[in-house]
Order: structure tokens, then C-alpha cells, then sequence
């Protein structure tokens, strides 16, 4: 019967970091280190540079950023949107959701309060931090 | 069995498929550990994505004292950024050398990796203690306390992480290649690749971000 660890890991989902093909596996941490060290040094790069018009750089760190941690999580993890990882997936989509909620959430919150709160004189605030 | 099976891979399609769900029992535990630890891995992730929040609302909160762009030497982080992310690559050739169970090339990336993550940590304590010396305590101003309390909980997890490699080190040393062992340094390898994604995070925002 074959009854080896990788026909139950078929038939009840992969677990994470387990790469598929052994073969390719040397060639996966390779591609994924080269992909790392261009969008780092990209980042590095993208925060000093005028070349691009200042109020778009966040957005760019931004975009550099969260590419990098999807070339880590492919290629790292080796977690992909294929059929033996949708517990993986799923687990990883809700957990992208928290954090999403909990950062956006919270400065949301914060620069709406800060935004609606009335000014106060100097004084007076340094008078709190006593 | 033509109905496509959204939990099988293609080519092992014939032989899980002939089991119907109800009778292919409880999971292997190397699927339900790893899992579990991943499970952990994500509430680790959001937990770091509070003090992410925090950083976020605080850092332009500077009461008068040192701001990022003073405090912070971008040549010194990206040296920071490489030691981790090349101790990321090592640890991975690592998890290859356990899965093929041989131990030599197992000890020789986990000194290599243990290496540069004590690189890391010591770089990182070395800033830590000139922004001290230079007045920018975690006390001077909400900005440093965020700053201090969302890299300081990384630095934390780098230094578990590296007394981690230590402890399964002497269990590949004392057991050999047990299942429960490899188990156990297989979700090492996730923690460590999940603290280089948190540095990802931690550069860009706090480091990057600031100007």
C-alpha cells in the first residue's frame, strides 16, 4: 500500500514549506533570493531618489514592500494558490485581512480623531505632560 | 473521479481520489504541526501588525526630540536588511539539507545562519546603544517608545529564534533525524523565514519611511 508520508500530504493538503518538486527546490530559494535582493536594493533605492515625484515614493515603498513579501512567501514558504495548499491559502487570505484591518483601521481612526480635535494652546498641553 | 478534487494535487489524483473524505482519516501529524505553526506564525504577524499601528500613529510625534530622518543611517540598515535575508536563503538551504536528512550540510547552514542572525543582532544592538548615548531613549518621545517597542519585539524574536537553532542543533546532535525533531526544526525554518517577511515590513515603514 503506499502509505508514504507524501500520498497523505495529497490527500489531506500540504503542509507549509514543504516545496512540491524536490528537483527545483535549490533553483526555487535561488530565484526567490535574487527576486528579494533586486526589490530590496529597489526600496533602498526608491527612498532617496528624485527621480520619481516625491508624493508617489510611499506608495512605491509601499508596492516594493509588499511585492518582496510575496516573493518570500512563493519562494520561502513555498506557499502557492494550487489545490494541495488551500488551507495554507486560506489561512494566510484571512490573516492579510486582520492585519490589513488592524493598520488601516487604527490610522484611519486616528488621523480622523486628530483631524476632529479641537487645537489646544501649548500651555495647556504642557501642563498634561506634567 | 471526474469531478476535479479541490484537495488533491494533479498528479497524485488517482490514488486520493479513490478514497472518498469520510474514510481517509485524521491528518498526518507533520501536516497538522507545520499547520498549527503556521496558524501561529499569523497571529504572530498580527500581533506585529499592532505595533505596526502603533509606529504608524506615533512617528511624526517626535515632543521636540530626534526624528527618524536625524536618527537613522539608511548604508547601516541595508547592512542590517542583508544579513537577514541572506540568513533567510541559508536557513532554506538548510530545511533542504534536513529534508534529504544529512546532517553535515544540516550543522554547516545552521552555523552559517545562526552567523548572520547574531550579525544582525549585534548591529542592531550596537544602534540601539548610540541612539541611547545620543538622548534618543524610548522615553524621550511617543515616536521613539513606538520605535523602540516595534524593532526591540523583532530584535526579540531574532534572539528566540537564534537559542531555537541552538537547542535543535544539540536535539539533531543527541536524537539524529527523529521524525519529531524534524518536525520541530522544519517549523524553525518557518519562524525564521516569517521574521525576515516582519523585517520587510520593518524597513520600509520605519526606516524607509522616514524623510
Amino acid at each position: 500500500m503506499a502509505d508514504s508520508p507524501r500520498t497523505h500530504h495529497a490527500a489531506q493538503g500540504q503542509p507549509p514549506g514543504i516545496e512540491r518538486s524536490q528537483r527545483g527546490s535549490v533553483l526555487s530559494y535561488l530565484t526567490g533570493l535574487a527576486f528579494a535582493i533586486v526589490l530590496t536594493l529597489a526600496s533602498f533605492w526608491a527612498a532617496d531618489t528624485h527621480l520619481v515625484w516625491q508624493p508617489a515614493v510611499p506608495v512605491l515603498l509601499a508596492a516594493l514592500a509588499i511585492g518582496q513579501m510575496g516573493v518570500h512567501v512563493v519562494f520561502f514558504f513555498h506557499i502557492s494558490t494550487g489545490p494541495g495548499d488551500a488551507n495554507n491559502f486560506l489561512a494566510l487570505a484571512f490573516g492579510i485581512f486582520v492585519v490589513g484591518l488592524v493598520i488601516f483601521g487604527s490610522m484611519l481612526i486616528m488621523s480622523n480623531l486628530d483631524a476632529n480635535m479641537p487645537a489646544m494652546p501649548m500651555d495647556q498641553l504642557m501642563k498634561m505632560q506634567r | 473521479m471526474s469531478v476535479a478534487d479541490p484537495f488533491t494535487a494533479p498528479g497524485e489524483h488517482a490514488h486520493a481520489a479513490a478514497i472518498p473524505y469520510s474514510e481517509r482519516g485524521p491528518a498526518p501529524v507533520e501536516s497538522v504541526a507545520a499547520f498549527g505553526f503556521w496558524l501561529f506564525l499569523l497571529s504572530d504577524v498580527v500581533m506585529f501588525s499592532g505595533l505596526f499601528a502603533a509606529y504608524a500613529v506615533l512617528a511624526d510625534n517626535t515632543a521636540g526630540g530626534p526624528d527618524g530622518a536625524k536618527l537613522f543611517d539608511r548604508g547601516y540598515v541595508l547592512l542590517e536588511t542583508a544579513c537577514l535575508l541572506f540568513s533567510s536563503f541559508t536557513c532554506g538551504l538548510m530545511a533542504l539539507a534536513i529534508e534529504r536528512r544529512s546532517a553535515l550540510p544540516t550543522y554547516l547552514w545552521a552555523i552559517v545562519t545562526f552567523l548572520l542572525g547574531a550579525a544582525f543582532l549585534g548591529l542592531e544592538v550596537r544602534e540601539f546603544t548610540r541612539m541611547v548615548a545620543e538622548g534618543a531613549a524610548p522615553s524621550r518621545s511617543a515616536f521613539l517608545s513606538a520605535f523602540f517597542t516595534l524593532v526591540g519585539t523583532h530584535g526579540l524574536h531574532v534572539t528566540l529564534g537564534l537559542a531555537w537553532m541552538v537547542a535543535m542543533m544539540a536535539q539533531v546532535a543527541t536524537l539524529g533525524f527523529l521524525p519529531i525533531v524534524v518536525r520541530r526544526l522544519l517549523c524553525f525554518v518557518l519562524f525564521w523565514h516569517a521574521l525576515d517577511i516582519v523585517w520587510i515590513g520593518v524597513f520600509t515603514i520605519v526606516y524607509l519611511g522616514a524623510h
